[in-house]
């Protein structure tokens, strides 16, 4: 008799569903990276200055600063309890492309804290005096933003599971990557904001998040096969 | 043609061996040129018609740069090989070229912010090629605590591969985006010099110091690669009979 094997996006749904239902199990631990959002980007005004026409100069960065932040907190225990109990072992074992369940779980992952920061952002972005009319690309820019960073950041995850205090290591590793977001991502707003077209730093923007999501899920795996396979 | 040689260089006790013999000549070789190229670009070469000698320190600031990221491209592609082909010996050579690429990063932007100082008038510009520098640094630095953060080391090898190979795809985003980034907020403060073609008294120099670095670079790996080896193997029977 042959083995029936699931269909592979079958598989990669089902880990999708399994990390949602998890998620909405423990929605408190899900909401603190939003919070977290919220409140690093209050700090700024109390740092700098009340002014609004002030702080719109740096509105669009602070944002994009404190969203790749926020996004790093719930990383760093993204695989850590698939490996500790042995889930992410089977998956190796299934037979089933394993770049594709990984990526299924990044994408769980996006869907509950990248997410919520481009939802949240125009609220965060008016109160630091950014106009309605860089709403479209603040959070277009940060969900394609936020969605690159979710795979650079599954791919740090992947490689500090089973690192004692990986939480300063991973985002002393994914944030230089990440450079090139924030440079492109804010430049997209401020370039809106000075009634230029943004075309060009999105575009960019989204070629960078097609190229991780074409190679992402590669290091991904083969990150995730040295944490295990040892 | 038999290839036994070049296999033979994936054996530590022959590598070991052979770098050994290599790291003198490396040595010698380089202190010659970084000597000769000093003289030549400290005393010989004439001085800058706008820069006056300040220009003098481009001699380590553009070889540093320059080895900065030659090193990390061999520190990627010797993880490269050690990944796909499992080799040990690849592996310590992409740490044993961590170290000495961070202190070139860290020699070029220290020799580049004491250019700025007297030409722009301040330590540090947000500048194109500093920034992505700076950001060279932190990559350097990313691999080498994470490679520092395992117990185990064939996992520290493997994973710093993976991280090794990531960051040298994303080192030209890097660059581009930098230098995109600041053309676009170029600072008023920074005077821009026009680029006259370098002169070829000026040249020599230059290429006598890069020469002499990339020796010099041999000669660190060499001598470091050793001390991996020695490491690595230390409860190994080829030591203790060399021993």
């Amino acid at each position: 008799m042959t083995a029936v094997r699931t269909p592979t996006l079958a598989a990669a749904k089902l880990v999708f569903q399994r990390d949602m239902t998890l998620a909405w199990r423990r929605w408190d631990e899900v909401a603190q990276p939003l919070i977290f959002y919220v409140v690093v980007t209050t700090m700024f005004p109390l740092a700098t200055t009340p002014d609004l026409s002030a702080l719109r100069v740096i509105g669009g960065g602070v944002v994009w600063v404190a969203a790749l932040l926020a996004s790093l907190l719930a990383l760093e225990a993204l695989f850590r309890a698939d490996v500790e109990d042995g889930t992410t072992e089977q998956w190796v074992l299934s037979g089933q492309p394993l770049g594709y369940l990984l990526l299924a779980k990044v994408a769980a992952h996006w869907v509950l804290t990248g997410l919520p920061l481009v939802i949240m952002s125009p609220i965060v972005g008016t109160g630091l005096g950014l106009p309605t009319s860089v709403w479209g690309v603040l959070m277009s820019s940060l969900l394609l933003g936020t969605g690159t960073l979710s795979i650079l950041g599954g791919i740090g995850a992947a490689l500090t599971v089973g690192v004692r205090r990986g939480s300063v290591l991973l985002s002393l590793l994914v944030l230089p990557l990440a450079m090139p977001l924030l440079i492109f991502g804010s430049r997209a707003v401020s370039m809106q904001m000075d009634g230029d077209s943004p075309a060009g730093p999105l575009q960019l923007l989204a070629a960078i998040f097609f190229m991780a999501l074409s190679l992402g899920p590669i290091a991904m795996s083969a990150a995730i096969r040295i944490s295990v396979e040892n | 043609m038999s290839w036994t040689w070049f296999h033979k260089l994936a054996s530590p006790p022959h590598a070991y061996r052979i770098l050994g013999s290599l790291a003198p000549w490396f040595g010698w070789a380089s202190l010659a040129l970084i000597l000769l190229a000093t003289w030549w670009g400290l005393v010989k070469a004439p001085a800058d018609y706008q820069q006056g000698d300040g220009f003098r320190i481009l001699y380590v600031h553009a070889p540093s740069a320059w080895m900065s990221m030659f090193t990390y491209v061999v520190m990627a592609v010797a993880a490269g090989v050690g990944l796909i082909w499992r080799i040990k010996l690849a592996h310590a050579a992409a740490a044993a070229c961590a170290p000495i690429g961070a202190s070139f990063t860290f020699l070029a932007l220290a020799t580049g912010s004491i250019w700025g100082k007297p030409m722009w008038g301040t330590w540090w510009v947000w500048d194109a090629r500093l920034t992505s520098e700076l950001l060279l640094l932190f990559l350097y630095l990313g691999y080498m605590a994470l490679r520092a953060s395992f117990d185990d080391p064939q996992r520290a090898d493997r994973a710093s591969a993976v991280l090794a190979l990531v960051g040298v795809i994303n080192v030209p985003i890097i660059h581009y985006s930098v230098n995109w980034w600041s053309t676009l907020h170029q600072p008023a403060s920074v005077t821009k010099f026009d680029k006259p073609s370098i002169d070829l008294a000026m040249l020599i120099p230059l290429f006598l110091m890069i020469a002499g670095f990339q020796l010099y670079f041999g000669w660190a790996v060499s001598r470091r690669l050793r001390g991996e080896i020695l490491r690595r193997e230390r409860n190994a029977n080829w030591l203790k009979e060399a021993a």
